[in-house]
C-alpha cells in the first residue's frame, strides 16, 4: 500500500472526532453531514458462553459504503448479521443492546424479522442464487412481498433490477435459464439484483467478492459505488485494499471489540489506534 | 540417507501385490453375489414361467337340459376328468345368462384340469394311465395345448390350481399401498420437516430422533401385533381389510420416510436457506419454495423404497388376518383382501404340487412390480434433480 502510515496525525484536524484515550474505542460522529441509517449502541452478542461482540457502538450513515474489517473471528460478520437478525437462525445466540433503524429497535419483540429483512437486503459470501431461473430469482421476493403482481410489472421490475445490478445486457436473452448457469461474478450480481428487487434501504454484503476473480471483483466494486447513491451499503471485507477503494467509512474490529471507526481516508492514512495501524500495515491479520 | 532404488522397488512390489490381492478378493465377492443372483433368477424363471401357460382342451360341450341341472353331463364321460371342474361348474349359470346356448352342442376350447396341465408340462401328475393315453391322443390331434394363461392375471385365488390367479392379491396390494401412501407420506414428510427445519435441538427432539431411528429397526411382526391391538381391537377397523393393512404398513413405513426425508432436507445446502431468509421469507416459505423442491427427489426415492419394502411385507399382515382365501377381486378398502406376498405364502403351503409353479409365478409378478417401482424411483429422481 502506498498510503502514508503516520499514526500521530493530530486529531484536532478532524472535526467532531473523539480523542483516542487508552482502551476506549475510537468512534466517529458525522451526523452533521449525513443522515443516520442504523444506530448501534452497546451491542453484545454471545454464542452460548462465548462472547463474540463486546459493547459495539456505531453510527451508520445513509448512502455511504461502510466497510467492516478485521482479522478472522473478530466478529465483523456476526455484527453484520445483527443488522438483519440473521443471527436469530443460530441456536443459543443471545443479543443485548440496541440496533436502531428508522427509529425502531430491530430486536424488539414486536418487530418481525421478516419485515426487517425486507428493508435490509443481504448478499452473501458465496453466490447463492435460488435453484430457479434468472427471471424467477429476481421476481421471487417482490412477488412474495406483494410489491408487484401484474405480469407486466414483474417483467419491468426484473429488468430494472437486473439493469441496476449491471447484469441485464448479459442475461436478457436467457432469462429462463437457471441462475446457477451463470459465472460466479454474474451469479453474485444476480444475488445483488435479487436483493435490490424489493427496494430495501440497507444492503448488507458479507465478503461479496471473496470467492470471485479480480475482474468480477472490480465489476462488483463499481456496482457498489453506483448503488450507494440509492442504498446504504454495509460490507464485510477481508481485503483492505478493497475497503480503501470503495468504502466511505471503515470500522476495524478485533476480538469482538470495535477498535476504531473512522472515515476511510483517515483510517488508512492516519489511524488513531495502534491496533488498527498494526492491522492495516499488515503486522497481523 | 536415501534408500537405494532396489530397496524401494522391493517394498513397492510387496505393496502392489497386496493391492492386487485385495482387488481380486473384492471382485470375487462381487462375482459370487452376481452368481447367486443369476442362480436365483434362473430358478425362479424356470419354475415360474410355466405358470403363465395353462393347458386348454377342445371338447364337445352339450348344453342340454340335463347339463343345466348336472353340469358334468355337458361333456362326454371319456374326457370328463380332463376338463376343469371349475369350468364345468359355471355351465348352468352361463346357460341362464345366455338362453341361446340352450339345447346346442358346440366344440369349445376349455380349461383343462390341473393334472392335465402338470402332465403336459412334464411334472408329477396324478392322472391315471388311461387318461394319460387319452391326453396323448388328443395332443397328437392338436386338441390339447398349452396357451397363455390370462386367467392368472385376471382372477382371484382358487382351490383348483388351474383357476387360481393373482389378480385379487394384486388389487389388495394396490389398495393397501394406497392407504399406506396416503397415511405415511404426508405424516412422514411433515414430521421430517418439523424435526429438520423447525424443531429446536433439545433433549425432547433428540429423544424423538433416537426413537424414530430405532423404530426403523423393529421386527415387522411387532407392527402387526400393534395393528391388531390398536386398529382392530381398539378402533374396530375391519379385520383383513386393506384399510387395517395399509395403516399397519404405514406405521412400518413412517420411520423409513422420516429418515430419508430428513437426509434429503439436510443435503440441501444452508446457503439456499440463507438466501431465502435474506430476502425476507418466513420459515415456511423457505421450506416450501426453496428447500422442498431441492429435496424432492430424495424424498420421493425414500417414499418409493419404503413402499416397496411395505409391499414385500408378509409378517405383520399375517397377524391382522390378510392371509385370507380371497377368490373375488375386491374394490373397497374395508372388504377382506389379501396381498401378493401373502398370496405367495398361501400357495407355497398348498399340498397340490401344481401350486408350486403358481408360487414361482407369483414371485415373478411381485419382483416385476418391485423392479418397476424402483425404476420409477430412479426416473423420478432424475427428472426432479436440479443443479444449484
Amino acid at each position: 500500500m502506498s498510503m502514508s502510515m503516520n499514526s500521530h496525525a493530530s486529531p484536532e484536524s478532524i472535526p467532531s472526532m473523539n480523542r483516542p484515550s487508552s482502551g476506549e474505542p475510537v468512534t466517529r460522529n458525522d451526523s452533521a453531514n449525513h443522515a443516520l441509517s442504523v444506530r448501534v449502541r452497546d451491542l453484545d452478542l454471545w454464542y452460548g458462553q462465548f462472547q463474540a461482540l463486546k459493547s459495539i457502538s456505531l453510527d451508520i450513515y445513509q448512502n455511504n459504503i461502510t466497510a467492516l474489517i478485521g482479522p478472522s473471528g473478530c466478529g465483523k460478520s456476526s455484527f453484520l448479521r445483527c443488522l438483519n437478525r440473521m443471527n436469530d437462525l443460530i441456536p443459543r445466540v443471545r443479543i443485548e443492546g440496541l440496533v436502531e433503524m428508522g427509529g425502531r429497535d430491530v430486536n424488539a419483540a414486536k418487530v418481525d424479522e421478516v419485515a426487517l429483512r425486507r428493508r435490509v437486503g443481504m448478499v452473501f459470501q458465496k453466490p447463492n442464487p435460488f435453484p430457479k431461473s434468472i427471471h424467477d430469482n429476481v421476481a421471487y421476493a417482490p412477488r412474495m412481498h406483494d410489491i408487484v403482481s401484474r405480469k407486466a410489472d414483474v417483467k419491468a421490475l426484473v429488468e430494472s433490477s437486473l439493469r441496476d445490478a449491471g447484469l441485464w445486457e448479459e442475461v436478457k436473452d436467457k432469462l429462463h435459464q437457471p441462475g446457477t448457469s451463470l459465472s460466479g461474478g454474474q451469479q453474485q450480481r444476480l444475488c445483488i439484483a435479487r436483493a435490490i428487487a424489493v427496494q430495501p434501504e440497507v444492503i448488507l454484503m458479507d465478503e461479496p467478492t471473496s470467492s470471485l476473480d479480480p475482474i468480477s471483483t472490480a465489476t462488483i466494486e463499481d456496482l457498489m459505488d453506483r448503488l450507494k447513491r440509492r442504498y446504504t451499503i454495509i460490507t464485510v471485507t477481508h481485503n483492505m485494499q478493497q475497503a480503501a477503494r470503495i468504502a466511505d467509512y471503515t470500522a476495524f474490529f478485533h476480538l469482538g471489540e470495535m477498535i476504531e471507526y473512522n472515515d476511510t481516508k483517515t483510517m488508512f492514512s492516519t489511524p488513531h489506534t495502534r491496533k488498527a495501524e498494526d492491522y492495516i500495515t499488515g503486522r497481523y491479520g | 540417507m536415501t534408500q537405494a532404488f532396489d530397496h524401494i522397488e522391493a517394498q513397492l512390489r510387496r505393496r502392489h501385490r497386496k493391492t492386487r490381492l485385495l482387488k481380486a478378493l473384492s471382485m470375487g465377492a462381487l462375482g459370487l453375489a452376481g452368481l447367486f443372483l443369476v442362480l436365483f433368477f434362473t430358478d425362479m424363471l424356470i419354475k415360474g414361467l410355466p405358470a403363465f401357460k395353462q393347458a386348454q382342451i377342445q371338447v364337445e360341450v352339450d348344453y342340454s337340459e340335463q347339463a343345466s341341472q348336472l353340469p358334468l353331463a355337458a361333456v362326454s364321460e371319456a374326457v370328463r376328468p380332463l376338463v376343469s371342474r371349475g369350468y364345468l361348474r359355471l355351465i348352468p349359470s352361463r346357460m341362464r345368462d345366455d338362453p341361446a346356448l340352450q339345447g346346442t352342442t358346440r366344440s369349445e376350447w376349455v380349461l383343462a384340469d390341473g393334472q392335465v396341465d402338470q402332465y403336459l408340462k412334464g411334472h408329477h401328475s396324478k392322472l391315471s394311465d388311461r387318461h394319460r393315453a387319452v391326453v396323448d391322443r388328443l395332443r397328437a390331434e392338436g386338441r390339447v395345448e398349452l396357451r397363455f394363461n390370462t386367467r392368472f392375471f385376471t382372477s382371484g385365488d382358487s382351490r383348483m390350481p388351474e383357476l387360481a390367479g393373482i389378480a385379487s392379491a394384486a388389487m389388495g396390494t394396490v389398495l393397501t399401498l394406497m392407504v399406506t401412501l396416503a397415511v405415511a407420506f404426508p405424516i412422514g414428510v411433515m414430521t421430517a420437516i418439523y424435526l429438520e427445519e423447525f424443531a429446536p435441538d433439545n433433549r425432547i427432539t433428540q429423544l424423538v430422533e433416537i426413537n424414530i431411528n430405532n423404530l426403523a429397526a423393529i421386527p415387522s411382526i411387532l407392527y402387526g401385533l400393534l395393528g391388531l391391538a390398536i386398529f382392530i381391537n381398539f378402533f374396530g377397523v375391519p379385520r383383513s381389510s386393506p384399510l387395517v393393512g395399509g395403516l399397519t404398513l404405514a406405521l412400518m413405513t413412517l420411520p423409513v420416510i422420516i429418515i430419508s426425508t430428513r437426509t434429503a432436507l439436510r443435503s440441501v445446502p444452508d446457503s439456499i436457506r440463507h438466501a431465502g431468509f435474506g430476502v425476507g421469507c418466513s420459515r415456511w416459505q423457505v421450506v416450501r419454495d426453496h428447500v422442498l423442491p431441492l429435496a424432492m427427489p430424495g424424498i420421493m426415492t425414500g417414499a418409493i423404497i419404503g413402499l416397496a419394502q411395505a409391499m414385500g411385507e408378509t409378517a405383520p399382515l399375517i397377524i391382522i388376518g390378510m392371509v385370507a382365501f380371497i377368490p373375488d377381486i375386491g374394490g373397497s378398502i374395508t372388504e377382506a383382501a389379501t396381498v401378493m406376498p401373502a398370496q405367495i405364502f398361501t400357495w407355497a403351503g398348498e399340498p397340490d404340487r401344481a401350486f408350486i409353479e403358481k408360487t414361482s409365478g407369483g414371485i415373478l409378478v411381485l419382483l416385476a412390480v418391485l423392479i418397476t417401482m424402483n425404476a420409477t424411483a430412479v426416473v423420478l429422481r432424475r427428472r426432479f434433480e436440479r443443479r444449484w
